[in-house]
């Protein structure tokens, strides 16, 4: 691949950082909704009623400016864009990572590295396959593995979380989030360049030790309290 | 001492090469790793075979021209230099592994020797100031504050040897971009050509093969000079500030 020629007529837009901003934005975009959604989820402690109602006004939000869903399908569009930005730019990284070094070391050690920052890859594929799962089990198909109704969001949620190995799926899947973000948010500040100087580097990374905590520790608490009988219909 | 060598033998840049294993008595600990090779390197000239190629020039950590994997560390255990490696950091009966630094980028001249041209050329794109020659300034004449010429001096200990790529999993030379960025972008004279420089640099950096950076850390963690990963932030930076002043 190494050449003896120089780049006539360079595009800052052509560059591998430039997939790297693409990644950063589209994944702040990610964290952003994440908070949200498990602030959401987190109305299941305060009962059936409150929970199903929160789902009712995701629907009905910004009506009647717009209609029914109207605004939840802006915002399913956001993501969906951010999600193929996301992949696809790591998917060509991936693949530029991959020929940068055709011929691997027969001994390589990692001295610095986090685990987390070496699993982003493989990582963000199983969140691929559990969003995929996700959006089978809760929005698009509504699977009740237990059998039960699926058009009340409350009780397919105490259904399904009944169920202990949906609820070892989804903890196991909180796992590979924590390990995502604790990376990717100090990545994103980094990319970014925001982590000029030794201090701000310290705080990017505590706060991504914070935001994969909060983050998946929140979304844990609901399948958790339902198998341990907290959260009932 | 005693040392089992496995080094990667590669007769040139077109044969495949492969891990050769060589025994090695009465080695002292006083020995830096090269003159530990050069013993070697002796004694496959007494048997009649090729001795092992490898760069060095000035031997003193200075100049960045040494640089090979050992035992899965660019540079070996310690942050040094290769030819600032002394034996004394192995122990009796020890096996190790030496590789040259893989990256395509980087391609194989012959056993641990590689072309680092890649390097000169992006330095050639703009790791550079232009400046009229004649008579020197007066010095005085452009001021520059002290945290900003501390930085800059501190990452233009960059040798360019290579590490940080060879350390990298993504064989991504950011790192080594980052302290020519930060080393010139620190300074006065450095703010005329501060946009086309970054941008021209990342599209040869990018041209001659090599990966893309994932914050992980490897490079600084290798790096015989310390480079702290904010280069990188501020790489970073310089770039998007170029799109932003429509580069």
């Amino acid at each position: 691949m190494a050449t003896t020629t120089l780049v006539k007529g360079a595009r800052a837009s052509r560059s591998t950082i430039t997939l790297k901003l693409l990644m950063a934005a589209s994944g702040i975009l990610f964290i952003l909704f994440v908070l949200a959604h498990m602030y959401g989820n987190l109305k299941a402690f305060s009962g059936h009623d409150a929970y199903n109602d929160y789902a009712e006004h995701l629907r009905v939000m910004g009506e009647p400016m717009v209609p029914r869903e109207g605004f939840l399908w802006i915002l399913r569009a956001a993501l969906i864009v951010a999600l193929v930005v996301h992949v696809g730019s790591a998917v060509a990284l991936w693949k530029r990572a991959h020929r940068a070094r055709s011929t691997r070391y027969v001994v390589k050690k990692n001295k610095a590295s986090s685990l987390s920052s070496r699993t982003m890859r493989w990582g963000g594929l199983t969140l691929l396959l559990f969003i995929i799962w996700h959006l089978v089990n809760f929005t698009i198909g509504k699977v009740n593995v237990s059998g039960g109704s699926t058009n009340d969001p409350y009780n397919l949620l105490v259904d399904t979380f009944d169920t202990w190995w949906m609820t070892l799926i989804y903890l196991a899947a909180m796992l590979a989030l924590a390990m995502h973000l604790h990376h990717g948010v100090w990545s994103s500040a980094q990319t970014l360049g925001l982590t000029n100087n030794a201090r701000a580097r310290r705080n990017a990374k505590t706060l991504g030790w914070i935001l994969a905590v909060v983050i998946a520790g929140g979304f844990s608490l609901v399948p958790i309290f339902v198998l341990a009988g907290v959260i009932t219909k | 001492m005693k040392v089992t060598l496995k080094i990667w033998r590669q007769p040139d840049a077109a044969s495949q090469g492969a891990m050769h294993t060589y025994e090695l008595d009465e080695v002292s600990e006083d020995m830096s790793f090269l003159e530990m090779l050069d013993v070697l390197n002796e004694n496959l000239n007494a048997a009649g075979e090729e001795p092992v190629a490898f760069d060095s020039d000035c031997r003193e950590g200075i100049c960045g021209m040494c640089g090979l994997m050992i035992n899965g560390e660019a540079h070996g255990p310690e942050v040094t230099t290769t030819c600032q490696l002394h034996m004394r950091s192995f122990k009796d009966g020890d096996e190790i592994v030496i590789e040259p630094w893989r990256a395509d980028a980087f391609p194989v001249v012959k056993d641990l020797v590689v072309d680092r041209g890649a390097f000169d050329r992006i330095i050639q794109a703009g790791g550079f100031i232009s400046v009229n020659t004649g008579s020197a300034p007066e010095a005085h004449s452009v001021p520059v504050p002290r945290e900003d010429a501390l930085r800059a001096f501190n990452v233009a200990t960059c040798i360019g040897c290579g590490a940080c790529v060879a350390a990298c999993p993504n064989g991504s030379a950011s790192l080594f971009m980052g302290a020519k960025i930060t080393h010139l972008g620190e300074l006065p004279q450095g703010q005329p050509e501060r946009d086309e420089r970054v941008v021209s640099m990342v599209a040869q950096h990018d041209h001659e093969g090599f990966g893309g950076c994932t914050n992980i850390g490897e490079c600084t963690a290798a790096c015989p000079k310390e480079i702290p990963l904010d280069v990188i932030s501020r790489l970073n930076w310089d770039l998007h500030q170029a799109m932003r002043h429509g580069h």
